[in-house]
């Protein structure tokens, strides 16, 4: 198989230690580091949503908003992949007690806001997009690689700008103990087929064997960042790449399977 | 619009729903005009409503190797994977294209998400799970995906797509891509929805449950009856199934209007339509049978009806076929491809059950009672929440 190739063409970040990729890029050059906001901006959505949103769509959307204005596209015209390995744990957590306890009494909201599509609906709705939109899940080690592969795959095939969104809040009551999730993490790209004025990197993806993953101890950033949950492990080397860290990685897109990265500039 | 598409084999395919157990029950069962809906015997509270519960699945035990994935949803996938042969033609494909060249891609709006309900009812004293359901892999939406994955002994892509009630239609797509892009040369798809108090309870905060068996597109419709089914399909090149039915093409599209309700006039809805037909090379008259999404919810049968109305000819026949198997959420898309495929395979275009007043939107498209005729081109729409639709295209090859 010769490698899939595909550009980044924006990049965005939060978690409650990183605003933006531009904040991992300076910490990792030494400069101070301003403190991100106590929860995610979301600026996308219009106030009223913003305030109704549950934190999972506020983190997506989030991240989602800054890589789309770094590429320079218009939100409505790219196609969305949503990752996430446990959606919205809050929300889980109270449907899970609630229905246990006085099921009759269930909020239709958080109901309707439990979808593990919500993030997507959320953002289709607020930028007006009406191109495909998925949400998908892929096991614990794996869930940015699933991601990573789906949008890259509609990228290619349709020849089209794909918006790839992955993120995980921290989990909540009883469930927590199961998700090894201890705070929000979240991160997107925008991934074209083609260079672009705006392209950041070209990356390379070929299946190969999946890798044992390398000791997060040799990298450059704090293990307690890795380990906020299954998608800042998977994620953050990704990241490091883009930001000019090494140039290849062996990402996890399945249990057996790998998906080994090559970064090159785009130019 | 988007290029034709090479249409695909469909080279196997199976489902278990209220019905019963594989194709041959589901194909009486359509036959005779036969609802496999109950009164709710299920939830863990009572509830005033008609459910569509496989018969069985309390005892389908996995077998050992696979206790660790024990809950209702894998093991209604585990008797769904077990009918029509699957698993053998699944393990010849292995055998011919190796364990990493064959992608699985399932759907599921709730995975085992009934396990951690239970587990909640079952706390211990210390407010922890009880210890016998502390398995972190049946607490993920990914179950699923990676018990299928390892009862199929598949190492290729696996992917969970979750769009609430599109999820399984849309798993079509993303394994089209993977073929077309040489990641593999085959793909398991298909989807797995079980009953759970989360989905039965959530949709009745929403007063989207109907007390009745539902009744799609009637004009006194209240609402849907909710389902769980297990469904699957075997993706492969055509020219190693010749004879295979195909899939022709697929569309999805996001409404853009609303967390729960469609859009009025079924804007996303017409975009998924018009895109699976270009994917397909193929004009709206050309299309024999429309399985409809019909869940018997006020909006979507409005939007949908006056969709078939304004974009098919009177001699495409449409029907819902809800009222036979309940809504089964992110099983649905499979389910209804099923009958899609079996529609084509025996010339059956299944009456649309549970509808005695048509709602004026109807047009002469729908077929209310059974109809036997040749079928070449069968559609399927799938339609979820946050405005997420799929429309699949199926097709006969035609000598």
């Amino acid at each position: 198989m010769s490698p899939l190739q595909v550009y980044v063409g924006g990049v965005g970040l939060w978690s409650p230690q990183l605003a933006n990729f531009a904040a991992l890029r300076a910490w990792l050059a030494g400069s101070p580091m301003p403190s991100p906001a106590a929860r995610p901006p979301a600026a996308t959505l219009p106030a009223n949503e913003r305030r109704r949103a549950p934190e999972s769509v506020l983190l997506a959307v989030e991240v989602a908003g800054q890589a789309v204005a770094m590429s320079g596209r218009q939100a409505s015209e790219l196609a969305c992949v949503f990752s996430s390995a446990h959606g919205d744990q809050a929300i889980t957590d109270y449907m899970c007690e609630t229905l246990a306890r006085e099921p009759s009494g269930l909020s239709p909201t958080r109901f309707h806001n439990s979808v593990h599509n919500a993030p997507a609906g959320y953002w289709t709705i607020a930028t007006g997009c009406h191109a495909p939109s998925a949400a998908v899940c892929g096991g614990q080690l794996a869930i940015v690689g699933a991601g990573l592969l789906e949008a890259a795959m509609q990228a290619l095939a349709d020849q089209r700008a794909v918006l790839l969104v992955c993120s995980d809040i921290a989990g909540a009551g009883p469930l927590g103990e199961m998700t090894d999730s201890t705070q929000a993490f979240g991160c997107a790209l925008v991934l074209t087929p083609h260079p672009g004025p705006r392209s950041l990197a070209r990356l390379n993806l070929t299946l190969a064997p999946k890798q044992a993953p390398t000791s997060s101890t040799s990298s450059p950033i704090p293990m307690a960042w890795h380990d906020a949950n299954a998608t800042a492990k998977a994620a953050l080397p990704l990241l490091l790449l883009l930001a000019g860290h090494g140039t290849h990685y062996n990402l996890a897109t399945a249990d057996m399977l790998g998906l080994d990265i090559h970064w090159e500039s785009a130019a | 619009m988007p290029e034709p598409i090479h249409p695909l084999a469909v080279s196997a395919y199976t489902v278990t729903s209220a019905l019963g157990h594989g194709l041959d029950d589901h194909r009486h069962a359509l036959h005779s005009a036969r609802s496999g809906l109950r009164a709710n015997d299920f939830s863990s509270a009572p509830l005033a409503c008609w459910i569509g519960r496989v018969e069985g699945v309390e005892g389908t035990a996995l077998p050992d190797a696979f206790a660790s994935w024990e809950c209702r949803n894998n093991r209604l996938a585990w008797l769904g994977l077990n009918q029509d042969g699957f698993v053998d033609r699944v393990r010849a494909a292995r055998e011919s294209y190796g364990a990493s060249r064959i992608a699985l891609v399932l759907g599921t709006s709730t995975a085992s998400i009934g396990a951690t309900e239970e587990a909640y009812r079952r706390l211990d004293a210390d407010g922890r799970m009880p210890a016998d359901l502390r398995r972190p892999a049946i607490h993920a939406p990914h179950s699923l995906v990676a018990f299928v994955a390892e009862a199929l002994g598949l190492e290729g892509p696996a992917l969970t797509l979750s769009t609430a009630c599109s999820s399984s239609a849309k798993v079509f797509a993303s394994a089209e891509r993977m073929i077309r892009l040489g990641l593999v040369d085959a793909a398991v798809v298909g989807g797995v929805d079980t009953l759970c108090d989360s989905v039965l309870f959530g949709f009745n905060a929403l007063e989207l449950v109907s007390p009745e068996p539902c009744r799609p597109f009637d004009r006194r419709r209240c609402g849907i009856s909710i389902g769980e089914a297990a469904g699957f399909a075997l993706l492969e090149r055509a020219d190693a199934h010749p004879s295979a039915p195909r899939l022709l093409g697929y569309g999805e599209s996001s409404d853009a209007h609303h967390m729960s309700t469609p859009h009025p006039e079924g804007l996303g809805a017409e975009l998924a339509l018009r895109d699976a037909l270009a994917r397909a090379g193929l004009d709206a008259a050309q299309v024999d049978y429309i399985n409809l999404h019909g869940t018997a919810s006020l909006k979507n049968d409005e939007v949908e009806a006056a969709l078939v109305a304004r974009a098919f000819p009177a001699s495409t026949r449409a029907s819902s076929t809800k009222a036979f198997t309940g809504h089964t959420l992110g099983a649905a898309g499979i389910l209804e491809a099923a009958f899609a495929l079996l529609a084509i395979e025996h010339g059956l275009v299944p009456g649309n059950l549970g509808c005695s007043d048509p709602d004026p939107a109807c047009g002469p498209q729908f077929a209310w009672y059974n109809e036997h005729r040749r079928i070449d081109v069968a559609l399927s729409n799938s339609f979820g929440f946050g405005g997420n639709n799929a429309c699949l295209a199926f097709g006969r090859v035609v000598a």
